[in-house]
């Protein structure tokens, strides 16, 4: 009896305006407070999974991986180890930055294109890209001493932010070897399905120039030719307009004349050795 | 709190028959997903596998408990106008820090996630239970109320994720039960299965099934 009468006395002075206020600012701090601690304390642990998924992805664009694998950060360096090497390429000169002048793995391109010391406007393009640095990573993947595919760092805006993948070509710098994405925000169920293996897989042999080394690939609506035919189009997402012509815009960018194209012409001719 | 005793109500924190009612009646006949009806949206989403259904139950689980919780030891405090936003500002926070968990232990399965995860704010089940019984009720039968439900909806998950995996791809947990026809084995997967609107069937056939075998929860019209 004295519990209820207590309780219905507090609920009627809870409903007081300023104590309202003086509630809902508590509640909001305290919420807050608790959001923040725990982003501030796991923001370590996230940084170094972003990146051990993102190293994954050089792996499984190589073909080192398998999307399913649960790889550690040890795993990862033994393979990096054992096959790639990451160097860094002078993107407007094409010429590979000299070995011992910069630790090209631990190279932070994102950093590099937002810092106006190692980065430039980007001319005008379809693929959302506003700034580019000037030097952008490579990692050459060898087998018995040769190269046997190179993987390349790309992106561009896709429907809702920014898409990071790798491409990796064959050592004739026009063959499509694998294709991930490891960052995105595209549309669950429908552009999100860039980072699907199943449509990566169907870039495998397509190739990414004409016979006037223009970097042609698009990504179609439909269906496209088997590789051997039809090899400069890609099937395109279904539902997926938007993402999928992000796609075409931003390799076309990135294999061109702004990206790694001059350094992909001197790899050709067999300048760029390494 | 002398009244309590007085009355020979139960100590609180014993569990007997009333507390026992609350935890087990939302895993089968008050379930929330096939009786109430809530969560059904998620549920749909996200049951592709099982390890996805595991991680999700997981942090509704959590969400929900510490929700109730929380709300439970609010109720006689906060404003009647401003309940709601508060519960929705509680639930969100937690979400949030679940989310943050998930990124720095679970990296791969909260890409899968992804956006889910944020959804259990939205998810109807955590709200409902905050608001209809946490708010009226002292925090320990509140926190075996949320407990007891989103058990519910975590079995519900469960059996579904698991037979869309089964059928949709011949496995569970990842592992390869059923041997493909592709690989050599007898099993043909059924692709269907792996998209949302399976999810749809499975749990209706589960509704049916239920209310098959236990006629009163047919409402009666």
């Amino acid at each position: 009896m004295a519990e209820a009468t207590r309780t219905r006395a507090e609920r009627r002075n809870v409903n007081a305006p300023g104590y309202t206020v003086r509630f809902a600012l508590v509640v909001c701090l305290a919420c807050a407070a608790v959001v923040a601690v725990a982003a501030v304390l796991l923001e370590p642990r996230q940084a170094a999974n972003a990146r051990l998924y993102m190293e994954k992805n050089v792996l499984i664009a190589a073909g080192l991986a398998q999307p399913g694998d649960a790889l550690s950060i040890a795993d990862v360096d033994a393979l990096f180890e054992r096959y790639v090497e990451a160097r860094l390429v002078d993107l407007q000169a094409g010429e590979l930055v000299p070995e011992n002048a910069v630790d090209a793995r631990a190279f932070d391109q994102r950093a590099a294109r937002n810092d106006p010391a190692t980065s430039r406007l980007a001319p005008t393009n379809k693929a959302g890209i506003h700034r580019l640095p000037d030097r952008a990573v490579v990692y050459f993947i060898r087998r018995d001493d040769a190269v046997e595919q190179l993987v390349l760092a790309v992106e561009g805006l896709g429907m809702w932010g920014t898409m990071y993948g790798f491409v990796s070509l064959d050592p004739d710098a026009n063959t499509v070897g694998g294709l991930t994405y490891y960052e995105h925000r595209e549309t669950p169920g429908l552009g999100a399905e860039v980072a699907s293996p199943v449509w990566q897989r169907v870039w495998q042999g397509r190739k990414i120039y004409d016979d006037q080394w223009q970097a042609r690939i698009t990504v179609i609506k439909g269906i496209a030719g088997d590789p051997e035919d039809d090899p400069l189009r890609v099937d395109g997402l279904t539902g997926a307009t938007v993402t999928s012509n992000a796609v075409t815009n931003l390799m076309q960018f990135w294999l061109g004349p702004h990206g790694y194209g001059p350094f992909l012409d001197r790899f050709r001719e067999g300048e760029a050795e390494i | 709190m002398s009244t309590v005793i007085g009355t020979g109500g139960p100590a609180p924190i014993a569990f007997g028959p009333k507390e026992r009612a609350i935890l087990t009646d939302p895993l089968v006949a008050n379930n929330p997903i096939t009786v109430q009806m809530l969560g059904v949206c998620s549920a749909l989403a996200i049951t592709t596998g099982v390890d996805n259904a595991l991680v999700m139950s997981v942090g509704v689980i959590l969400v929900a408990m510490v929700a109730s919780l929380a709300v439970s030891l609010i109720r006689d405090r906060t404003p009647t106008a401003i309940r709601i936003i508060v519960q929705l500002a509680i639930i969100a926070s937690l979400v949030t820090v679940f989310d943050q968990v998930l990124k720095a232990t679970f990296y791969e399965i909260s890409l899968e996630l992804s956006v889910f995860v944020g959804l259990i704010i939205t998810n109807c089940m955590v709200l409902g239970r905050a608001e209809g019984f946490a708010m009226q009720n002292p925090p320990y039968p509140a926190v075996l109320d949320a407990l007891g439900n989103a058990l519910g909806y975590a079995l519900i998950l469960i059996i579904v994720a698991a037979s869309r995996e089964l059928l949709g791809a011949g496995k569970l947990l990842g592992y390869q039960v059923l041997p493909l026809t592709t690989d050599g084995g007898w099993f043909e997967p059924n692709g269907l299965m792996l998209l949302p609107p399976s999810a749809l069937f499975v749990i209706g056939l589960l509704i049916w099934a239920m209310r098959t075998w236990w006629p009163e929860l047919v409402e009666k019209d």
